[in-house]
């Protein structure tokens, strides 16, 4: 203690006051110091502001699953719940049957991000590092391949899998087509040939990435007899890991999110984000069925926007838990790629 | 000599056919669920298709489809038209809110990793549909409005500031798209995850002691900021920008996405849902284009 006042003492050397160095400095000191104050307050004003509007619709949603539908119409009750109930979860749980639908999720996820990171690590790999014909051409079309929305091609894709056929080989044989349209296959096709999901954005990260390991590296391992294939695995893989992490990460949760791919190709495994699309629907059938009305028109909004609130704690938990666990991965190496173009 | 040459080209070709080989799998993908798909889509929409049993058969109907979705559909046009608004507006938003919070998270105070973890939370949380049951959400909206007249008449305080400068007669329409997006100000924050951490590393790249030799000379920091932070960054401008209208092009709360999967899941009338989407994807190409091209010109790379 006495050590780091002796040692701020001699970095002031003989103004030790404030006041007295104020003066020296013609006012300059004091000034820059309630700047510095000043600029610190209004920043933490304005960041807690921001932070609490992001998080704020979060912890709504919260308190809002453990209330109960008598709390929904008090006027009382704003964030904490007059009776606690933990009903919402077991009702959300039964429609959108958690259990099964949560495996099944986990496990296209994983497959699905596994299977897209390892193709778009070989392709950005090949751009980042090989000198061929038409490079600059195949990587304008990744570059395409990332702004064409997948709607625009979604129309065609559609009767291109209810037809599936390759090269007419298959009706040439059989007379008839197949139809792919209800099996998970047609997407595990597109994703290893790198036209899932967001996958152009893999690829160009992975570049970015494999194209800042210095040349050397490289060539030291060709001298010592290494083949293309043994250096790619043995030398620049376990280089590559931090980027490949994030792309996992990214893959994993927008293929947890998402409706499209999801909903056009998995149409008939129960996953958690369609699951969720229909939670009000199937909520609404369900209180029809237990009150003995007709239509699902009479069930209350509040309730429904509960359950559905309930239903999208449920779905993004594991994510929340993962981003913990994991946010280093997410942030840093894509910060560290160094998007330029 | 002339061997060794051989040899080297040898070399290049072998790597040049080992290139083509990692890349293979883009390439087959690319031919066959992007190319074909696109060229087919674009057939179709100049078409009548008619689904059969085991079968589809497309009828030529020339620019058909085309003339119905803009001249005979009640909804389109108006729909494009406000997507289009909606985009260009709220890109820029999107622009100017991320490079400002990164330029406020990139001072150093205590706190910063867990800001910057929970700015970026949105990139997780609220893609897909999380986006779109959120703002379907008509529970928080009636919480707002019974908060709103509890309140006694008067809204927010946009809506005052509004109503002051209405009647002071400045009341045009930029002001109210201002104030539109000052309201959907959370809309703007949690699209701007991905923007706000490119930001960030682009300003982390800048070396402090540019901003000290200004300093030195007498530069405020507000000249510093637009002499040496912006040209540093201009560069990452161009990403972001094509990033942010690209992603909004694809948000799952998009009308037009929306009308177009409708038309051809339920009306099952493909040639008119690939005619509204290349013409929706025309325009936002040429959008994407032309911006980018405006931006590309004030683009300062620094060697």
């Amino acid at each position: 203690m006495s050590k780091t006042k002796a040692k701020a003492k001699n970095k002031t050397g003989k103004y030790a006051n404030f006041w007295e160095r104020n003066k020296k400095s013609g006012g300059y000191l004091l000034r820059s110091t309630v700047m510095g104050y000043g600029v610190s307050i209004c920043r933490a004003v304005l960041l807690f502001g921001l932070c609490f509007l992001i998080l704020q619709p979060l912890l709504n949603k919260i308190s809002v699953s453990f209330m109960t539908e008598a709390d929904l119409y008090d006027p009382i009750v704003t964030s904490i719940p007059l009776h606690f109930t933990t009903q919402n979860y077991k009702l959300a749980a039964g429609l959108m049957e958690y259990g099964t639908t949560l495996i099944h999720s986990l496990l296209i996820s994983l497959t699905i991000a596994i299977l897209q990171v390892a193709m778009s690590t070989l392709v950005g790999y090949g751009f980042a590092r090989f000198q061929f014909p038409f490079k600059n051409f195949w990587f304008a079309c990744v570059m395409v391949m990332v702004l064409i929305p997948p709607q625009v091609i979604s129309t065609s894709l559609h009767l291109h899998f209810r037809f599936f056929d390759v090269l007419g080989i298959y009706e040439l044989l059989t007379g008839t087509t197949i139809n792919l349209k209800s099996s998970v296959l047609p997407y595990y096709l597109m994703s290893a040939c790198c036209m899932g999901l967001k996958n152009g954005l893999y690829i160009y990260m992975i570049r970015q990435f494999f194209r800042n390991i210095p040349k050397e590296l490289e060539e030291a391992a060709y001298v010592d007899g290494c083949g293309t294939l043994k250096t790619f695995i043995r030398i620049m893989l376990p280089d590559a890991k931090p980027i490949l992490t994030s792309c996992f990460l990214f893959a994993f949760v927008w293929q947890w999110t998402d409706g499209f791919y999801s909903s056009m190709f998995l149409g008939n495994i129960s996953l958690l984000s369609i699951k969720l699309k229909q939670l009000p629907d199937t909520f609404g059938g369900y209180m029809a069925r237990i009150t003995g009305a007709s239509s699902s028109a009479g069930v209350s909004v509040p309730y429904t926007n509960c359950v559905l609130a309930t239903g999208t704690l449920m779905v993004i938990v594991p994510l929340i838990v993962l981003y913990l666990f994991a946010q280093k991965g997410f942030v840093e190496s894509l910060s560290s790629t160094g998007i330029k173009m | 000599m002339k061997s060794q040459k051989k040899k080297l080209a040898g070399l290049q070709k072998r790597k040049a056919i080992a290139g083509y080989l990692f890349i293979s799998p883009f390439i087959l993908g690319f031919l066959v669920f992007m190319v074909k798909p696109l060229v087919q889509s674009l057939y179709m929409s100049f078409c009548d298709v008619q689904l059969g049993a085991g079968s589809f058969n497309p009828v030529w109907r020339g620019i058909f489809n085309y003339n119905y979705a803009f001249r005979v559909d009640a909804d389109y046009a108006r729909l494009l038209t406000e997507e289009i608004t909606r985009m260009a507006v709220y890109s820029l938003a999107i622009m100017v809110f991320s490079f400002f919070v990164a330029l406020v998270l990139n001072g150093k105070f205590k706190g910063r990793a867990l800001v910057r973890s929970v700015f970026f939370l949105p990139v997780i949380l609220a893609s897909g549909v999380m986006l779109k049951l959120d703002s379907e959400n008509a529970l928080m909206a009636a919480v707002a409005q019974t908060v709103e007249v509890n309140a006694g008449g008067t809204t927010g305080i946009t809506d005052a500031i509004q109503e002051i400068l209405r009647t002071a007669g400045v009341g045009v329409r930029a002001f109210e798209k201002l104030f539109e997006i000052m309201d959907n100000i959370y809309d703007v924050a949690i699209s701007s995850g991905i923007q706000i951490i490119i930001f960030l590393s682009g300003l982390q790249t800048i070396s402090t002691s540019m901003y000290e030799a200004a300093a030195i000379e007498g530069c405020t920091k507000w000249e510093s900021l637009w002499k040496i932070t912006f040209p540093m960054v201009s560069s990452l401008f161009l990403v972001n920008w094509i990033y942010t209208v690209v992603d909004f092009c694809m948000r799952s709360d998009n009308e037009i996405i929306e009308k177009i999967t409708d038309l051809m899941n339920i009306n099952l009338n493909y040639g008119l849902a690939s005619a509204m989407s290349w013409a929706y994807f025309v325009l936002v190409m040429a959008i994407v284009g032309i911006s980018s091209f405006i931006i590309s010109k004030g683009v300062y790379y620094y060697e």
